[in-house]
This record gives structure tokens, C-alpha cells and sequence, in this order.
């Protein structure tokens, strides 16, 4: 009789790790050490993203990353920084361009132990990445007068509805929300919430809703707890999520994932590079770390997921050895080894 | 009332309503574009001011109501003209009927007007055209942590200063394509130099210390490139006031982790839009801040967030704070500031004393207003009538009346016996006594 071990069924899935700069090493290496302790059956592959120029005067990331992500589908990324004048546009636009990075995932759970003026909060941000306010397309008409673009889309805003409805019912969440100004914008908006009330329709099992962005701004500083998921453009999506990723504590504990077309998926800390912290072992690899279990979740190893998650918030709760931004004294790689050490005891 | 106290009533009202010495109707002979200094309308016809009054929709006729109310009883001298607005017609008859009553007035007081979005587009949002067409440029609200109010965050004062009438707000869109539509975002630079200037010149009068412009110029270069430029500009000639910048994200998440580092905000009209709300989200919400729109020429003053509240309407539930201060905002526009001090201090006597819970009992509030601004008679009779049971806050109110000019609150045994009704619970109106 053959006796196989279980683990040998579950196969080993290579993810790219894109480090990044500043604390980005610190924090990469923090995470990858936790998914050691835990033993989920990922095999790092470190890549750089440095903006090179390839053929024809094109700005593009360097062909190993690409192949990199286009082979695993799945990525990790740390803080890139943008050089103020290095002539090419910030990493993070050229990542979401070469991989058609369309929907900006957000949850907002409010931590245990980390302590804020909201609680309980538990809400999803969904925001459309490609379109939007964010086109870049501006013109000067004349001295003093400057006109920006701002371009919805059928094709984009059908995409970010089916993806936010699918995020929902695969997390079991119960409602979705629209967030616009169709009042104002009433063709752009319009289109946007016509699009997400078609999709709404094959998916009957969640309530959908729809609210102006200043009622949502409004009754979420009020009461965080009334939403679920949220599902907007461009620029409502960059002030909504920061927004609520202030009412959890701010960027430092957020975590965040990219999801494109293609099944490709970077999740990713969207807090900076600290490069006053850089290299002193002071970093919060936090963010990084909930954006690793995100990607854990999106891969389908929730029990490694649960088990590192479980022990990250059970140290925070507990306070004891915290680093500088949460409120305590504690080294970078002190957090790390705490962690560690209660995911082994989870076991 | 008995005749005793009617002449006790007017004796008391006379030494708070002196009649003002009749100021001179004298219009100001009017600047240069950038005037410092407002001219209010000259009251006509025996002292009395003219302000149009547009209801809206939901609990914008009620709210108006309450205000006719305030100003008859205090005897304030504004007549209001009300001018209807049908937010389900098409034709634009209305608001022009709306826009030429406040170009006659030159002061306005209005509800919020529906935008049915599910009609064509070009059907234009009706508080927009009111906004452009009167180049009523800055929208000024003043968020303020009130006493009697509990929320996450205290000690609050921020001024909020939103251009009004450009940016995303242009309702220029076109759909070249099928599928595609494209929007406009305008800024330009007179409009930025000068809502900036309104800022830093509100800033000094006021005597604060430091004006924030909120922005996306990271991402929108040239548009709030240009608007951060203008305000740096501005900023030079006010060396005084300390002037920084912070992107439109990041200043919601300071905003709700530490929003007393912030005293006055200028910024363009869809961020003022966001980060309005959410200042007034933090004070307490959309029922407390009054909201002013500022022109050369005009002024329109309601509530600082522009909600219709279509859910709550004809509900008795609506809060009125936010309309009364507005209406204060009014008169000290038309610079009577004798009946703006007074009734801003007995909105804030009754919010703080009596600790209500409008979505409860607003009814009373206002009562509560009114009681507070008289001097008591030999006794009141209060009857409440509530759509629900009889619940303890409402109780408290009634009881615990105070009268701060007279140094008279309600004995300790009317309060006793407010916890004794609040507990039996089931009635839905109780008339009260009060004997002084």
C-alpha cells in the first residue's frame, strides 16, 4: 500500500516578488520569511521593475519581469519610488499599462489592537485603474485656460461591475454600491451607473445600491460600518480608498491588490518608500504582509492565509513587541521573528 | 396668553429688539472687481429686507417653514419671497424665475433642487445653473465641533473655501464615439487667482493662520498645476498666513485621523465637494453645518452639504440646525447682527442643554428655540404630539428647558418625574405646564 503525504498533493506556485526600494527590501524579505514559518507552498522569484527604454523610444519594464509575471500571473510588490524628473512615467503606471491592470482592490477591516476613532470597520473598495480622471490627457486652449479629460467608458465600466459583483459573491459580501455624481457628470457618470445597473441584473443575489460620492464621504465618517462593497471610477476610487484606508489606521497596515487582465494579479503595499528608515530595521511590513494574505485568498490557500493572518493580528492585539508606527519599540526583524513564532504555534 | 403677560412679553422684547438706528442707505460706491469689503442690499420699505426663498425638495419646504417661523416670532425685518422651483420640469422656466428674483433681492435662502439623473443630459443640474449664471464663485463652509454634540474627533475648526463654479462641474460632456464619453474638466487661471484671493482675504479677516489648497497635480498636471500656481501667487502677497499643499488623498486621511491640523482649505469643486462632506461628516453631520455661496454681486446661503433628503421628508425628523444657522449667516450678511447673535446663541444653548436627538423629536427643538428667546410668561403650555412612543431624550428635553438670560432651569423634582414618564413609555403626547 502506498502511503503519500499530503503535502506532495498540493503543488508549489511560483510568485514574482517585485522588492522594490527604500523599505522595500526590508519588508519583502520580512514576508518571505512569515510564508517560511508557515510553510505555504510558494517559491519566491525576486525580479526588478527599473523603467528601461526598449525598442522604438518606449518606456517599458525590463523583458525578465514581464516574462517573469506573465509565466506565474501572480505578484508581490513593494514600494517603487518615482524619480521627480527621470523622463519616465511612475512605475506603478507603467506596471498597470503592461498588464492591463484594471481593478484596485481595497479591504478595509479595522484591526484589533490598533486602535482608531472608527471600529468595526469591514468595507471593499473597487476602483476602476485604467480610465477615468486619470486618462492624462490635458491641453492648454489658451493662456490661462487648461482643459483635462476625463473618459468613461462602456467596455471599462462593464469590466470593473463584473469584477466587483464576482469579488462579492465569491467573498460572500451582501451588497454592492455605486458610487458617482451622475447628477453633475450626467453623460459620464451616467454610462458608468447604467453599466453597473445592467451587470447588476445577472446577479440578483446581491442588493445592489447607488450613492452620490459626497453622501458616501459623508455618512462614512459618520458610520463606516453601513457599507460593503464599493464600486467606482478613477478618481472617486483614489480618494474613497484612501479615505478608508485612513479610517483603519492609514497606509501603513492597508493591504491592496491589482487585478488584471489575463488572470494576472499583483498585490501590493501602496504606503511609500520611507527612505529616512530605509535599511535601520524599523519598518512595518504589515501592509506588505496583508497583502500577501490577500494574495493567498485570491490563489485559494485560505488555511495559510487564516493561519498568517491569525498570528500577525494576535501580535498586534497583544502590543508587546510592536514596531515604532504602531505604538511600540520593536525592530522590524523582532515583529518578523513574533510572527513567525505564533504562526509555528498555530500549527 | 393672559394680557399680563402679553405686556410682560413686550416689555421684555423691547431692551432685545431696539429698533437699529436707521442706518444710512447708502450703497457703497462699489471698488474695483476685488472688493474687501460686501455692501448689503439697502433695506427698503420701512427698514424690511427682501430675501427670496427657494423651498427645493424633500425636507426643503419644511426646513423653510421653520425658518419663517423663527423670523416672525423674533420679529426679524425680512420678508421672504418665495419662489417655487418644479425639479420635474423640463423647461427652465422656473429656476430663470428662481435667478431673476435673486438678482432683484441680491440674497437668497434656499432648500436643495432635486437632479432626476435618469433624464436626458441636457437637462442641467438646477443648483448648478444657479451657481454659474449668478458667478456665485466661492462656496464657504465653516465646520465647527459643537459643544452638545458627540463625535469621533473634537476641537474642529475648519474653513472650507470650494470654487464654485468651474472644474469638473462645467457640464461640458460629448460622446464622440458610441461607448466612449468624454468630459471636460475647466481651470482657468482668473477663476483660480480668484477664489485664491477669497481665501487668503477670508483667512485675514477672520484671523487665521494658515490656508491649505488641496489638489491632484501629481496626476493632473497642467489643470491643478495651474490652480496650485494661482494660490502660490496669492499666497506672496499675504506673507502672514502660512500657505501649504497637500493632494486631494492624502487630505482625506489626514482628515480622518487628525483633522485639527487643518484650519482653512481652498481648493477646486469636486474636491471641495469630497472634502466639504467629510468636514462636516466629522462635526456631526449634514443636519448641523449652514453653507454660504459667495458672488460679486450675490449671496445664497443653505445647508452646508446639499442634501435633498428625499427619505427623511415629511417625516418630522429632519434637523432644522442647519437651515437656522444659514439663516444667521443671512442676517449677518444683511448686517443685522443683533437677530443673528441672538438666535445662533439659542440654536447652540438648546443643542448643547438639551441634549436632543433630532431624528427623535425636532418639533420640540424648535419650540425649545422659542422658549429660550422669550421671557417666560406667568406659565407655557407645551402639548407633543409624536409619531412614536414617548422616548427618555424627548422627555429631557421638555424638562430641562433653561432659560440662561433669566438663570432658570426646571426644578430637580420636574426632572424626577421626566424619568418616570419616560419609563411608562407608551404614550404618544403628554401636554406639560410649566409653571415659573
Amino acid at each position: 500500500m502506498f502511503y503519500m503525504k499530503a503535502e506532495t498533493l498540493i503543488s508549489v506556485k511560483t510568485v514574482t516578488m517585485i522588492p522594490g526600494d527604500g523599505i522595500g527590501p526590508e519588508i519583502s524579505a520580512a514576508v518571505m520569511k512569515i510564508f517560511e514559518a508557515a510553510k505555504a507552498p510558494i517559491t519566491w522569484e525576486e525580479r526588478n521593475v527599473t523603467a528601461i527604454k526598449g525598442p522604438g523610444g518606449r518606456w517599458m519594464i525590463p523583458p525578465d519581469a514581464k516574462e517573469s509575471m506573465d509565466r506565474s500571473k501572480i505578484g508581490l510588490k513593494g514600494p517603487l519610488k518615482t524619480p521627480i524628473a527621470a523622463g519616465h512615467p511612475s512605475m506603478n503606471l507603467l506596471l498597470r499599462k503592461t498588464f492591463d491592470l484594471y481593478a484596485n482592490v481595497r479591504p478595509c477591516v479595522s484591526i484589533e489592537g490598533y486602535k482608531t476613532p472608527y471600529t468595526d470597520v469591514n468595507l471593499v473598495t473597487i476602483r476602476e485603474n485604467t480610465e477615468g480622471e486619470y486618462s492624462g490627457i490635458e491641453h492648454m486652449i489658451v493662456d490661462g485656460v487648461v482643459q483635462s479629460i476625463k473618459l468613461i467608458t462602456e467596455n471599462a465600466s462593464r469590466r470593473i461591475a463584473e469584477y466587483a459583483f464576482e469579488y462579492a459573491r465569491n467573498n460572500k459580501r451582501t451588497s454592492v454600491t455605486a458610487v458617482h455624481k451622475a447628477n453633475i457628470m450626467r453623460m459620464s457618470d451616467g454610462l458608468f451607473l447604467r453599466k453597473c445597473r445592467e451587470v447588476a441584473e445577472n446577479y440578483k443575489d446581491i442588493k445592489f445600491t447607488e450613492m452620490y460620492l459626497d453622501t458616501v464621504c459623508l455618512n462614512m465618517v459618520q458610520d463606516p460600518t453601513q457599507f460593503d462593497v464599493l464600486v467606482m471610477p478613477n478618481l472617486y476610487g483614489d480618494i474613497l480608498s484612501d479615505l478608508c484606508a485612513g479610517l483603519i489606521g492609514g497606509l501603513g497596515v492597508t493591504p491592496s491588490g491589482n487585478i488584471g487582465a489575463n488572470g494576472v494579479a499583483i498585490f501590493e503595499s501602496v504606503h511609500g518608500t520611507a527612505p529616512d528608515i530605509a535599511g535601520m530595521d524599523l519598518a512595518n511590513p504589515t501592509a506588505l504582509l496583508l497583502s500577501a494574505v490577500m494574495m493567498l485568498h485570491h490563489m485559494g490557500l485560505h488555511d495559510h492565509a487564516d493561519k498568517i493572518q491569525t498570528a500577525c493580528f494576535d501580535t498586534i492585539r497583544d502590543k508587546k513587541v510592536l514596531t515604532k508606527d504602531l505604538g511600540g519599540s520593536a525592530k522590524c526583524s523582532e515583529f518578523t521573528a513574533e510572527i513567525c513564532r505564533r504562526v509555528q504555534d498555530l500549527d | 396668553m393672559t394680557t399680563r403677560s402679553v405686556r410682560a412679553l413686550s416689555g421684555a422684547l423691547k431692551p432685545l429688539f431696539s429698533p437699529r438706528s436707521p442706518q444710512g442707505y447708502v450703497v457703497a460706491v462699489c471698488h474695483q472687481t476685488h472688493k474687501s469689503t460686501y455692501t448689503a442690499p439697502p433695506a427698503r420699505y420701512g427698514g424690511r429686507h427682501t430675501v427670496t426663498l427657494i423651498p427645493g425638495d424633500g425636507i426643503g419646504p419644511e426646513l423653510a417653514k421653520h425658518v419663517c417661523e423663527l423670523f416672525r416670532f423674533c420679529c426679524v425685518p425680512v420678508d421672504f419671497e418665495v419662489v417655487n422651483v418644479d425639479s420635474t420640469e423640463t423647461s427652465e422656466d422656473d429656476i430663470n424665475n428662481a435667478i431673476m428674483a435673486i438678482r432683484r433681492n441680491g440674497v437668497a435662502l434656499k432648500g436643495n433642487i432635486e437632479t432626476n439623473h435618469n433624464l436626458p443630459p441636457s437637462y442641467k443640474s438646477r443648483n448648478s445653473l444657479l451657481r454659474t449664471t449668478l458667478d456665485l464663485y466661492a462656496s464657504v463652509m465653516h465646520c465647527q465641533s459643537l459643544p452638545g454634540v458627540r463625535t469621533q474627533h473634537r476641537n474642529i475648526d475648519i474653513i472650507t473655501i470650494r470654487e464654485n463654479t468651474e472644474g469638473e462641474y462645467s457640464s461640458l460632456e460629448h460622446e464622440n464615439v458610441p461607448g466612449v464619453v468624454e468630459s471636460l474638466k475647466i481651470i482657468t487661471r482668473t477663476k483660480s487667482l480668484r477664489i485664491a484671493d477669497y481665501a487668503f482675504r477670508t483667512a485675514r479677516e477672520k484671523g487665521r493662520r494658515r490656508v491649505t489648497a488641496v489638489h491632484k497635480a501629481n496626476i493632473m498636471k497642467l489643470g491643478d498645476g495651474l490652480f496650485l500656481e494661482c494660490c502660490k501667487e496669492v499666497a506672496s502677497g499675504y506673507p502672514e498666513i502660512t500657505f501649504d499643499s497637500m493632494i486631494v488623498d492624502n487630505t482625506t486621511m489626514q482628515l480622518v485621523s487628525r483633522p485639527q491640523q487643518f484650519d482653512v482649505m481652498v481648493m477646486p469643486n469636486l474636491y471641495g465637494n469630497v472634502v466639504s462632506n467629510v468636514c462636516a461628516g466629522l462635526v456631526g453631520g449634514p443636519g448641523l453645518v449652514p453653507g454660504a455661496n459667495y458672488g460679486e454681486n450675490y449671496a445664497v446661503f443653505e445647508t452646508g452639504t446639499r442634501n435633498t433628503g428625499k427619505s427623511i421628508a415629511n417625516r418630522n425628523t429632519a434637523n432644522p440646525t442647519a437651515m437656522l444657522l444659514a439663516s444667521c449667516l443671512l442676517l449677518d450678511h444683511l448686517k443685522l447682527h443683533g437677530y443673528a447673535s441672538m438666535i445662533r446663541k439659542a440654536i447652540l444653548s438648546t443643542i448643547t442643554d438639551s441634549r436632543v436627538r433630532s431624528h427623535r423629536c425636532y418639533m420640540q427643538y424648535v419650540g425649545g428655540i422659542q422658549l429660550l428667546l422669550l421671557r417666560p410668561a406667568l406659565y407655557f403650555d407645551i402639548t407633543l404630539n409624536m409619531s412614536s412612543p414617548l422616548c427618555s431624550s424627548c422627555t429631557l428635553l421638555i424638562w430641562e428647558v433653561r432659560a440662561p438670560h433669566l438663570k432658570w432651569s426646571s426644578p430637580s423634582w420636574m426632572q424626577s418625574r421626566a424619568l418616570d414618564l419616560a419609563h411608562r413609555g407608551t404614550r404618544n403626547q403628554m401636554t406639560v405646564r410649566l409653571y415659573l
